[in-house]
């Protein structure tokens, strides 16, 4: 579990920061899908196997492939000949090292955090029955909510990609 | 002494979340600025995961943690969906997708 726990964020920060560095649109994206795929290590690792697979399927899948898409549509070939603009880099950079920064200061005095993982009580993981049950029986609500924005969502996308010519 | 421990988890969501971050201020692609919000999403998603397994109930993870994610998720995916056609609307319009270019709010 500990291997699992290292090698899975390696990864997921390594490609993370590909991301960022990459100058190529279509590297970042390929770069972000690893990143996500090591999440999922990390949810799995963590007895969230749904989630993970949720993971997967959903971002590693269905909005990667989007965002690969759109890179597509666009041909994004320009990009590689800007240069960077140094006060932002500066900035950024120090922006996130100070927020790495304070969050170790706060997490040395986390007492509750420092707690090995507590056991499980059944060998075996339950929790897409547990979370299929507690979707259903204590928010039905909020899934009803969810189908109503993603209607609204698919509305949305389609009255933005219409024509001009069409009003 | 190797037991990996709920910070552990806490400081590798936040050094991704520092990345995305880092990503959304310097880079000057709408589309990467995007992907890096992806990431910052996703790290406050393992965050809740890593709360949901390390609060047990009776021995069981507290599901309405992985349940928050769940919708977190629906949520993103919506929001990539709308996020990327304004951008494909942008680029229609003015051909650009650089920040940089897009100064019409400019004084």
């Amino acid at each position: 579990m500990t291997a699992a726990f290292y090698i899975a964020s390696a990864v997921m920060i390594a490609f993370g920061a590909m991301v960022v560095l990459n100058r190529n649109p279509v590297s970042s994206a390929l770069s972000l899908v690893v990143s996500f795929l090591g999440l999922a290590g990390l949810f799995m690792s963590l007895d969230a196997y749904f989630i993970g697979i949720i993971q997967i399927l959903v971002y590693a899948g269905a909005v990667m492939v989007l965002f690969l898409f759109i890179i597509m549509l666009m041909d994004l070939k320009a990009e590689v000949r800007r240069k960077l603009n140094i006060p932002a880099v500066i900035g950024g950079g120090l922006i996130a090292v100070l927020f790495v920064a304070q969050l170790v200061a706060v997490l040395a005095d986390f007492k509750p955090g420092q707690q090995p993982m507590p056991a499980l009580a059944e060998g075996r993981a339950t929790d897409v029955k547990a979370v299929g049950t507690l979707l259903f029986e204590r928010y039905p609500f909020h899934i009803q909510v969810m189908g109503v924005l993603l209607l609204s969502a698919t509305i949305g996308v389609i009255a933005l990609s219409k024509k001009e010519s069409a009003k | 002494m190797n037991d990996i421990t709920l910070n552990h988890y806490l400081l590798v969501s936040g050094i991704l979340f520092a990345i995305g971050l880092t990503g959304v201020i310097v880079r000057r692609n709408l589309i990467i600025i995007f992907m890096c919000l992806e990431l910052m999403l996703s790290a406050a998603n393992l965050t809740l995961v890593a709360f949901s397994r390390f609060g047990t109930v009776d021995g069981l993870p507290n599901y309405n943690g992985q349940v928050l994610v769940f919708f977190t998720i629906t949520v993103a995916a919506a929001e990539v969906a709308v996020g990327l056609a304004i951008i494909v609307a942008l680029y229609r319009a003015r051909q650009t997708v650089h920040v940089e270019d897009l100064n019409s709010l400019k004084g």
